[in-house]
């Protein structure tokens, strides 16, 4: 049986969000073309992504209707985002010729 | 509550089965459980490429051209559209419809494919493989390989899902939800693709 949840929408609000997510897809091709340093680029091709990400999760994938799920694959993403954080120092060492962590 | 009790009585009282975890079905869950992991999967290998990009200073650009990335772009996104439709028309119960979209969606994810596979090997003409890089570093090649073929896997295992979920639900062994989850999948190729693209490609644009 099909989830009630999807009942809600229709097509017009489904090519509203693919249209959004073209358009921001384009910003991040505009970015690319900045004269700005890679920090700068970094930062909002991230921003960009995220915002992509998450439009295409509440509406595409219905996050949206589901407020518990939503929460659950929040917490846990950023967790694991976090985790993976934690070696950034050591890829600084790296680039400073400083030895790896032992 | 014993198990003879459930069964003198034919059904289960209330509460005395398990409430479906956030509410959501087994299989629906299930899925949700494998994106997770799977997006973990890809943080792994994004946040490596970005110690390794961090750490070395003459990264090679070698992508000149962005016609190639945006026409693929342009093709993962509108396959999700179409995904959706095929789930509105499975929901109000148009087999013939819904297996039609599912199918142009899984046309979109072909034409996917061969756009990435013929970069693929333009690149590995110029002498670009996993473990060679005329641009500069080899790790270059190793990530760039790394991370799109990965990719690309889950693009060809959702083709061959698509069809596979569309035969049988024509057919009457699969119902809308089973479309709806193959729907979730679907989705999450394209919400990687959305990382992908400005990390592999766009901040290694030659200008």
């Amino acid at each position: 049986m099909a989830d009630p949840t999807y009942k809600n929408g229709g097509i017009t609000r489904d090519i509203g969000i693919y249209v959004l997510l073209l358009i921001l897809a384009g910003v991040q091709f505009i970015i690319a073309y900045q004269n700005i340093s890679s920090t700068q680029m970094f930062a909002r091709m991230l921003a960009v992504a995220v915002i992509e990400g998450g439009v295409a999760l509440l509406y595409f994938m219905d996050l949206r209707e589901n407020r518990g799920l939503r929460w659950f694959v929040l917490i846990f993403a950023i967790g694991v985002l976090l985790g993976l954080q934690y070696g950034w120092t050591d890829s600084f060492r790296l680039l400073d010729g400083v030895r790896w962590a032992q | 509550m014993s198990q003879a009790d459930l069964t003198m009585h034919g059904h289960p009282p209330a509460g005395a089965m398990a409430e479906p975890t956030f509410s959501v079905p087994a299989k629906k869950m299930a899925m949700w459980l494998f994106i997770i992991a799977d997006t973990a999967t890809f943080a792994g290998c994004l946040v490596a490429y970005g110690f390794t990009r961090n750490a070395t200073p003459d990264w090679p650009r070698p992508f000149h051209s962005i016609v190639n990335v945006a026409s693929m772009t342009f093709i993962l996104l509108t396959s999700s559209l179409t995904m959706l439709i095929a789930i509105r028309e499975a929901e109000q119960g148009k087999k013939d419809k819904a297996f039609r979209w599912m199918m142009i969606t899984a046309l979109l994810g072909v034409l996917f494919a061969f756009l990435h596979i013929r970069e693929w090997l333009e690149l590995i003409d110029k002498g670009l493989t996993l473990f060679h890089n005329p641009y500069g570093t080899p790790m270059f090649g190793g990530f760039f390989f790394s991370v799109t073929g990965l990719h690309l896997t889950h693009v060809i295992g959702g083709v061959i899902a698509l069809i596979a979920v569309g035969i049988r639900y024509r057919g009457g062994r699969y119902n809308a939800a089973d479309i709806e989850i193959t729907g979730l999948y679907w989705h999450f190729v394209d919400l990687v693709w959305m990382f992908v693209v400005p990390f592999m490609y766009l901040m290694n644009l030659g200008h």
